[in-house]
């Protein structure tokens, strides 16, 4: 419409409120989870907390990593609607940093205990050795983060300065500089985030291999972050923030986010299993078996009705997404189902190695709860940083006006 | 004049803004059937007009689950009864392998329903329609912005609503033949 839209004045968290003590909050879990999941790690269960330690990784990391493609993916298609939300994401963008630092207990203490290929050798590993050498691990890990960091950075400082930034022109020219920088950007994240997967989770189990796992860890990223924005986006106006510039239309959108990357993460996990199941080589179908049995086997069964049927007969309706309660069940549902996909992926690999292997046994441990903690506290407390020390609207954005009065159909 | 009744009556707007004021005003005078064309989709004009909510979903849900139903019911018969065969060593009833087929019919069922029931509902197709022969109206697909009241509208009074319509911005009002 023709008339000037006001700009909203709610953009600055109130002291008072649980955002502002986020940092303060994240960090003690962060101590004590990650303090005692590392403690253990120097103890006889080394192997097992540095798994735990790994599973709160990966399952901090995907939301990080999904911020960087949500921002990526809107900038690139310089899209409107999202500007009000964008200052949240670009808080969590810049968690990645933190992750290279979270990375180090990884590289330098559970090395050995997670990846069999660092000292098992046979035929197949042979072949593969020239990939999986340490110091070219260490050299890819180290050029994830910083490619992840650089854009991280980028995103966010020219997003910010624009708050402060009185000429329209050089304004306009920060946002272009944005699109310029995701272009390719995506593609870099793609490769990173694909590669990291691969190295990290998919070494785990270093004779089987899956060419979709990194679009896999794509699904879970993007799937993961949407519904954490949108959660944050209901606490935000609980805390007064935001109340009138984020509206039923955004979240209506957030939710449509949510529904379509479930049914695309569903539609990726049943592509990777019905090609390994098809196929029936020993080399792939491993996967597989070792999560069929030692009570795992409830997990895999699980997981198709649990994370794809139930959010998406839940989320179909249009009246559900646009309800906010509906939509956290919605999304409070899909991040439990994210821990569990991953601990799923990750853990039956917990002792099939090393000394006193035994067969995949599903066996939840003290250490995966710390270690969730931790790295829950981590992510939050690195996010409720850079919430707070800006404002939590893009107020200068050349396109707030179209995502103020953003509307469906 | 002439004598006949018309078939109703055609009002020209020149922005979306007087539109929708316009809108505001027919909805408020009571007339039920009427309606608005714009070259391209006006936000909040469906509840400025007072539309409910489309039944189109409901539509789509019912023949999507048929749909889906039913292919999963197809694919174990065909595969596991009426023409049993052993493909890949697998067993008959090899539910991974019907997947496929079960999520593409699942949305071909909804698409395809999506889009009929879509023409159907809105009366289409349609070939002519009393509005095509005004001139002014050609440009509904370019810049002009236009509502239709019907004649068979029980508040119809062709001087009346033509004050109407004239007092709520219109720039140009026409009557159309039946």
């Amino acid at each position: 419409m023709s008339h000037a839209i006001e700009k909203p004045t709610d953009i600055t968290i109130p002291s008072t409120s649980l955002f502002a003590k986020l940092p303060m909050i994240g960090g003690a879990m962060a101590v004590i989870g990650l303090g005692a999941t590392l403690a253990s790690a120097f103890g006889e269960h080394k192997a097992r907390a540095m798994f735990a330690y790994l599973f709160g990784f990966e399952v901090a990391l995907t939301v990080a990593l999904g911020s960087l493609a949500w921002l990526l993916i809107n900038h690139l298609v310089k899209a409107g609607w999202h500007i009000v939300l964008r200052r949240i994401a670009e808080a969590a963008v810049m968690t990645l940093p933190v992750f290279a630092f979270l990375f180090i207990p990884i590289a330098a203490l559970g090395f050995h205990e997670l990846y069999p290929w660092t000292h098992e050798m046979d035929e197949i590993l042979a072949r593969k050795q020239w990939f999986l050498t340490p110091g070219f691990f260490f050299g890819r890990a180290a050029l994830y983060f910083a490619i992840w960091s650089v854009l991280a950075w980028v995103l966010y400082s020219n997003s910010t300065k624009m708050d402060s930034e009185g000429d329209a022109k050089k304004r306009e020219s920060m946002t272009v500089r944005l699109i310029t920088v995701s272009a390719p950007g995506i593609a870099l994240f793609a490769l990173s985030s694909s590669f990291a997967a691969i190295d990290w989770v998919m070494g785990l189990m270093p004779h089987w291999y899956s060419t979709i796992f990194g679009v896999y860890f794509f699904a879970v990223s993007i799937l993961s972050f949407n519904a954490f924005l949108a959660l944050v986006s209901m606490g935000l106006q609980k805390a007064g923030v935001l109340k009138t510039a984020i509206t039923t239309e955004h979240f209506h959108d957030l939710g449509k986010y949510v529904y379509g990357y479930g049914v695309f993460w569903a539609y990726i996990a049943f592509s990777q299993f019905i090609l390994i199941w098809y196929a029936n080589i020993p080399e792939e179908t491993v996967f597989y078996m070792t999560r069929v049995e030692g009570g795992w086997q409830y997990v895999s069964y699980g997981l198709p009705v649990l994370h794809f049927f139930v959010p998406f007969f839940f989320l179909v309706s249009r009246h559900v997404k646009r309800s906010r309660v509906g939509l956290a069940i919605g999304c409070v549902w899909v991040l439990v189902m994210h821990v569990v996909d991953l601990y799923w992926i990750i853990m039956p690999n917990a002792g099939l190695h090393g000394e006193g292997s035994h067969g995949p046994h599903l066996d939840v441990s003290y250490l995966d709860v710390t270690s969730l903690v931790g790295f829950v506290g981590v992510f939050l407390a690195a996010f409720g940083f850079f919430l707070n020390k800006n404002k939590v609207l893009a107020i200068n954005d050349p396109r707030l006006e179209e995502s103020l009065v953003h509307e469906n159909f | 004049m002439s004598s006949t009744k018309p078939w109703g009556l055609l009002a020209q707007y020149e922005n979306p803004a007087t539109l929708t004021h316009a809108c505001s005003r027919v909805k408020a005078a009571g007339y039920e059937k009427w309606d608005a064309c714009t070259p391209f989709p006006v936000h909040g004009l469906d509840k400025v007009m007072g539309i409910p909510p489309t039944k189109l979903p409901w539509a789509v849900l019912v023949v999507g689950l048929t749909g889906s139903t039913f292919m999963l019911f197809f694919q174990s018969w065909a595969m596991g009864w009426a023409y049993p065969m052993i493909v890949g060593g697998k067993p008959l009833f090899s539910m991974p392998a019907f997947v496929p087929i079960w999520y593409e019919v699942t949305v071909l069922s909804s698409c395809v329903t999506a889009f009929l029931a879509n023409w159907i509902m809105n009366g289409l197709p349609q070939p002519y329609h009393p509005a095509f022969a005004s001139k002014a109206f050609e440009r509904v697909t370019d810049d002009k912005f236009f509502i239709m009241i019907e004649s068979e509208d029980p508040r119809f009074d062709t001087e009346k609503t033509k004050t109407l319509l004239k007092e709520s911005g219109a720039t140009l009002v026409e009557e159309l033949e039946a």
